[in-house]
């Protein structure tokens, strides 16, 4: 095995040059738990430990090398919400934005905070650098529209995030957990309402009926929170697999949502 | 390729030629055994180790990758043959039983300490909770670090 440890982009940029199928390794925590288990064994792989651009974080612009460490001290309440989640201590001081976008997991916990406020993915490579939006990157299950030679550079956040956000998950225990629904809820000034949900189909899912449905209510009744509830669970596209149910996962979505919103309201 | 580590304050050198973990590093080439190796996932903590001062899961670190950082494990926690307060605290509040999860525990807790002297209940939960232990409760490990915390306020 080669590895390489770049010190900047430019580095990254010729190592994969040379091997552009390396493994990229951040923090190593998705990537190492295959490596253990036999099923990765990467001939070339690239550092970006000491990747100085990927670790920018700079008000709407979010490096791939960011931590959840780090990102637990956002001023955006949802951001920081679902990064105190996120594993364990040791998880958290270098599990990166990045890595969950590689891993492009149904369950990454970051992908429905980007998903609500409509983030936008930067690639770059050698020859130059692409910006898409959070649903043309993440095209599937734990597939995603990176291309050999490229790698993440960030997540752009919109210039105004809604004022108020909220995310919540549920898994089996309260810490060291995989989400078996998560919700990102937003609400801006004027009532408009952003829902996305996570673990409850094969990519992250914005609820666009429940959005539209209680962006029109200025102080949503009781009748109204159960409707959005109803609309939440029903635009959910949730499986039955060995953590939940299709009928518990899409049960729990519609409360978490519920939840969520009501923070967003307080 | 040859890694370089810093451990404990001493320079070692390994040869590494797959993608292997820093803990099978420091167990199988380094014969540092305190460092437990039990799920291999990053879930139980047992391979707690400072890495660049940073609390970590020595199996989800690829060696190759640690070249020439720093590394504290639990043997370089004890020092000059003393233990640390935290390691007789467990043994006064029985926080060790079988003893597999302790080494974790040791690094975990005193990573907390240092940061943190006077830690509430909640953030020491917090701060252990990627660590598992199948034999205590976790009642006589919490008691244990908050032994040493009155120790500090008197
Ligand atoms: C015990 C444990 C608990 C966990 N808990 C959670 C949890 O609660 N919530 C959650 O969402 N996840 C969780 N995870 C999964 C993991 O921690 C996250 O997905 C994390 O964000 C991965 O980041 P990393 O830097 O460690 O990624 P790595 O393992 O380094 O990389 C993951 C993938 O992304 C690619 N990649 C990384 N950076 C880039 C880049 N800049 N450009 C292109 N590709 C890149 C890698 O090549 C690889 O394919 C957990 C993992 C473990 C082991
Ligand atoms: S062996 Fe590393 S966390 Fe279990
Ligand atoms: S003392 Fe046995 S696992 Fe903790």
């Amino acid at each position: 095995m080669e590895i390489v440890r770049p010190q900047n982009l430019a580095g990254v940029f010729d190592a994969l040059e040379l091997s552009p199928d390396a493994l990229l390794l951040a923090g190593g925590t998705d990537s190492m738990v295959l490596v253990n288990a036999g099923a990765l064994r990467p001939d070339n792989v690239i550092s970006l430990r000491n990747v100085k651009e990927l670790k920018i974080w700079d008000g709407g612009f979010i490096g791939a090398g960011v931590t959840y460490a780090r990102l637990e001290h956002s001023d955006v309440a949802a951001l920081a919400e679902l990064s105190r989640t996120v594993g364990s201590p040791q998880i958290r001081a270098v599990g990166t934005l990045g890595g969950n976008l590689g891993t492009a997991s149904p369950a990454g916990d970051a992908l429905p905070f980007l998903a609500a406020v409509d983030a936008a993915v930067e690639l770059v490579s050698g020859s130059g650098s692409r910006v898409m939006a959070w649903d043309e990157f993440l095209t599937g299950p734990k597939k995603n529209a990176l291309e050999p030679g490229e790698l993440i550079l960030g997540a752009h956040l919109p210039d105004v995030v809604p004022e108020r956000t909220a995310f919540a998950k549920i898994g089996v225990r309260q810490a060291m957990v995989i989400s078996i629904a998560s919700v990102c809820v937003t609400r801006d000034r004027a009532g408009i309402t952003t829902v996305a949900m996570g673990a409850v189909g094969p990519t992250v899912l914005r609820a666009r009926g429940a959005e539209e449905m209680i962006s029109g209510e200025a102080a949503p009744s009781e009748a109204a929170l159960d409707e959005f509830q109803r609309l939440v669970s029903e635009e959910a596209r949730p499986i039955t697999d060995h953590r939940s149910t299709e009928e518990y996962r899409r049960m729990a979505v519609g409360v978490l949502a519920r939840r969520a919103l009501e923070r967003c309201l307080a | 390729m040859n890694v370089r580590l810093i451990v404990n304050g001493e320079v070692l050198n390994a040869e590494v030629t797959t993608p292997i973990s820093l803990l099978k590093v420091l167990r199988d080439e380094l014969h540092l055994l305190g460092t437990k190796d039990a799920c291999e996932q990053g879930e139980c903590g047992s391979c707690s180790v400072l890495l660049d001062g940073d609390l970590v899961c020595s199996c989800l670190v690829m060696a190759a990758d640690a070249h020439d950082l720093p590394v504290t494990t639990v043997e370089g926690i004890a020092s000059d043959g003393e233990l640390h307060p935290l390691q007789q605290a467990l043994i006064d509040h029985g926080g060790v039983q079988c003893g597999f999860c302790t080494p974790g525990f040791v690094v975990a807790g005193a990573d907390l300490l240092e940061r943190n002297p006077s830690p509430t209940s909640g953030e020491i939960r917090e701060a252990l909770s990627g660590n598992l232990c199948r034999c205590t409760g976790y009642g006589g490990i919490e008691r244990a670090i908050q032994s040493l915390i009155e120790v500090e306020e008197r």
